[in-house]
């Protein structure tokens, strides 16, 4: 199983891969991450990856993502080509401008356009407000925690709950904890109702 | 307690192939790293800087990769087990310590961690580290996984104490930034004491010396290769009429593209993990048992060369490919995709590749200075004052970015500290002024020399050192004139200007950057003085806020914001200053504004000061 992860600098998403591949080491499978530092991480695109089961190499090759967690709208379009027929994809709804769009430099595409672009390509498309589902859990910064529940929920991934949970509570500091483990829940409830 | 400094157990940990190397050092009695931090191989002295106290292990962030690797080496001559560790380009900067190193060996184990960047994620080349192992006859370890960079720290101590020479342990991006499950062994307590004894005709290299070592260290080769040709990190797996040849990162693709072609009963792979010396016997042997062979490396065809120089040497009568049309590609990473289609290519195969969707057009996502960033103030006040008419000679760190529009600040880079030097050059050759960009840490890092060289020859240029108190880019380390600490503030161990003015410049100013009109009224003067001859330094000194956010508790925060009855949406804001707090946008009604996003506005005032429609905003 290949997950590919792609969002913008500082919205967590190697949290929330780290979160996925703790949370299949306690499942007991074998898991493989990767993940790109530095540069990138200036407000630029970050791309990240889960691999569980028999495969070695932790980087997804383009067409064989098994599971597209996009972190931003317009990301989860311009990670289109590590899909294919039978991906699920899953994205939050909520844009984050580029610079070069509050620019005036270029514009940003309607979201039915980036949608539509995805969803008729893969398998399964699954949006989610994480904006809005972190607010409700009390926080204005666990959206990538929300999108983690999500992909608990939809059970695509062998993982059982308590293990999801344990690998929440195994790696975020006890403070944020709480809020985190109910933007978790939101998370998994979404992800359940869209199974 | 640090994850690192866990006790042994079978429960396996979740690494970072750079926590495994920290751990693998940490089991290995390593009491003393040292290194300049360089993507990907900063979390190694990052770990190890935040557990160096607790586990009883001498940290240090050198002021470059060259100092860190003779101040480690000293470490190791005196009977301490050292490690160092750098980015690929770090080695350049080391190499002149690391080739006569060499020669004189070490007495405890000394690991000398290189990380190589294919794709360059976050480096200005992709030059391969491999060939300085071969160049300095250094043995060389290559791991694939984090567990193998854990085993690896370790087996390459054993070597580098065995045969008195430290050991390269080479890895790329996909082995220093990956994560897979760790076994965590036991740590030793004991804490050896350093100790050196005399012995100067055979650790001063003058050139009676050096002959003499030069003979030993070709002995040397002579051993450790029998011992690679044993080694239990160079392995033969599977079976079948076709080989594989591969080492590294390139091992997990391999492997993949085996198992999804269902070629295991027809592919035997050569995996090795010491990959310097060559292990020729080894490899010989399995040349003799394929009909044909791929060698599956990234980058240079190093392993490659070398098997067919094997065959030749051994008349062995096998095909032998690697990189070329088809093969395997020289530019950039591999990936499982990649090699299936090599094999279906050399082999002949069935694998029809999938069909790949192409992503729409799309505006693109480049990195950007951040908001409230003192760097981009810095440019602009140059921009108002020098224009386009200046040549900009930059340098590495996070302020390179400016080179991107809008600020366009950035016309020559090649290399930590090219930025001092060439702006020299250009002086000579050139009439116009020349303005050029480094960073406090790269100043410290290799900037200096190039300063005193400028004073000395009377080069006519500006350098401006953008001084945001710490190392950005990599992970905001410290560096010799940092003031925040987690402590709190601290007077600098060195000062910055005392060792621009300790250079012999006389002409030295330090502004603040988001002070706006005083920063161009200095350069305003700085301009009309570089009408004479000689070196002048503008210390544009202003932290970096993501840093201060960290270090310091957070003060009252103040925001902008953009007044819409006064706007003209003239837009220079957004052409000029181009922070990414300010957002262009279009209402439902069709009208145009901009905003600023008060999330991520750091508050630093600089816009306020360019337009009168811009006002602070309390908040919290």
């Amino acid at each position: 199983m290949r997950i590919f992860f792609t969002g913008v600098g500082g919205q967590g998403t190697l949290l929330a891969t780290r979160l996925v591949g703790e949370a299949g080491l306690e499942q007991g499978l074998p898991v493989g991450m990767s993940e790109i530092h530095g540069m990138a991480q200036r407000g630029g695109v970050v791309e990240s990856s889960v691999v569980m089961g028999e495969v070695s190499s932790p980087t997804i090759p383009d067409g064989e993502a098994d599971i597209l967690m996009a972190f931003e709208p317009l990301e989860a379009a311009r990670a289109l080509p590590k899909c294919n027929g039978k991906t699920l994809a899953v994205t939050s709804t909520v844009p984050i401008v580029p610079f070069t769009v509050a620019t005036g430099q270029s514009a940003y595409p309607s979201l039915e356009s980036l949608f539509e672009a995805v969803e008729k390509r893969v398998a399964r498309f699954v949006k989610v407000d994480a904006v809005e589902l972190s607010k409700k859990a009390g926080s204005d910064r666990a959206g990538n925690i929300v999108m983690v529940g999500v992909l608990a929920g939809l059970g695509w991934l062998p993982i059982d709950r308590p293990n999801w949970e344990q690998a929440l509570r195994k790696i975020l500091p006890a403070k944020i904890l709480d809020e985190n483990l109910k933007a978790f829940h939101l998370g998994y409830e979404a992800g359940a109702a869209a199974k | 307690m640090h994850e690192l400094l866990t006790p042994g157990s079978d429960k396996p940990h979740l690494l970072l192939g750079n926590e495994a190397i920290v751990r693998g050092a940490l089991e290995g009695n390593i009491r003393f790293v040292a290194a300049y931090p360089g993507t990907p191989s900063s979390e190694i002295i990052d770990r190890f800087s935040r557990l160096g106290d607790e586990a009883g292990v001498y940290v240090e962030y050198s002021v470059n990769e060259k100092v860190s690797m003779e101040t480690a080496c000293a470490a190791a001559i005196s009977g301490v087990r050292s490690m160092c560790s750098m980015k690929h380009v770090g080695l350049n900067v080391a190499a002149d310590a690391f080739m006569t190193l060499a020669y004189v060996g070490v007495k405890a184990g000394m690991v000398i961690v290189v990380a190589d960047d294919p794709s360059l994620h976050s480096s200005q080349n992709e030059q391969d580290s491999r060939f300085f192992a071969r160049m300095g006859m250094v043995p060389m370890l290559e791991p694939s996984t984090p567990q193998e960079a854990k085993d690896m720290t370790l087996a390459a101590l054993e070597i580098s104490e065995k045969y008195k020479i430290p050991c390269m342990l080479r890895t790329t991006t996909r082995v220093n930034h990956c994560r897979g499950a760790v076994s965590m062994g036991d740590l030793p307590t004991e804490s050896p004491r350093g100790t050196f004894e005399k012995d100067p005709f055979n650790m001063v290299v003058i050139p009676l010396v050096g002959r003499k070592l030069r003979l030993v260290q070709l002995e040397k080769m002579e051993k450790l290769q029998e011992e690679a040709e044993r080694s239990p990190l160079n392995r033969v797996e599977g079976q079948g009429r076709w080989g594989i040849i591969t080492s590294g990162t390139s091992y997990p693709y391999v492997q993949d593209a085996i198992g999804e072609l269902n070629l295991r009963d027809q592919v035997k792979v050569l995996k090795l993990g010491f990959t310097f010396p060559y292990p020729e016997a080894l490899m010989a042997d399995f040349l003799k048992g394929v009909e044909k062979v791929l060698v599956v490396e990234e980058l240079e065809p190093v392993l490659e060369d070398t098997t067919r120089r094997i065959a030749q040497e051994k008349n062995i009568s096998v095909e032998i490919a690697g990189k070329g049309k088809d093969l395997i590609p020289r530019a950039f990473e591999l990936d499982g995709a990649k090699v299936k289609k090599a094999l279906h290519h050399y082999l002949g195969v069935p694998y029809e590749q999938r069909a790949l969707f192409a992503a729409p057009e799309l505006p693109m996502r480049p990195p950007n200075l951040c908001a409230g960033c003192p760097h981009r103030a810095t440019y602009y006040s140059i921009r108002k004052i020098f224009g386009d008419e200046a040549i900009y000679p930059s340098d590495i760190g996070c302020y390179t970015l400016g080179v991107l529009p809008p600020l366009k600040m950035g016309d020559f880079l090649i290399c930590m500290g090219s930025g001092a030097s060439t702006a020299g050059g250009f002086s000579k050759v050139l009439d116009r002024p020349v303005v050029s960009f480094i960073g406090d840490s790269t100043f410290f890092h290799s900037g200096i020399t190039g300063l005193v060289n400028a004073v000395s020859h009377d080069h006519r240029f500006l350098m401006v050192i953008l001084d945001n108190g710490t190392t950005a880019m990599t992970g905001h380390q410290p560096h010799p004139s940092v003031e925040l600490t987690p402590a709190g503030k601290v007077t600098p161990r060195v000062n910055l200007e005392s060792v621009v003015r300790g250079c012999g410049v006389k002409r030295v100013f330090t502004v603040n950057p988001l002070q706006v009109k005083k920063t161009q009224e200095v350069l305003q003067d700085l301009k009309e003085s570089m009408k004479e001859p000689g070196v002048s330094v503008l210390i544009a000194k202003s932290p970096c806020p993501l840093f201060e956010n960290r270090m310091l508790p957070k003060k009252s925060k103040v925001v902008f914001q953009v007044d819409p009855s006064s706007c003209d949406l003239c837009k220079s804001c957004l052409t000029e200053l181009g922070c990414p707090a300010f957002v262009w946008e279009e209402s439902a009604s069709g009208e145009t504004c901009i905003r600023i996003n008060e999330a991520l506005c750091n508050g630093c005032a600089v816009c306020s000061q360019i337009c009168k429609s811009i006002k602070p905003k309390k908040i919290g």
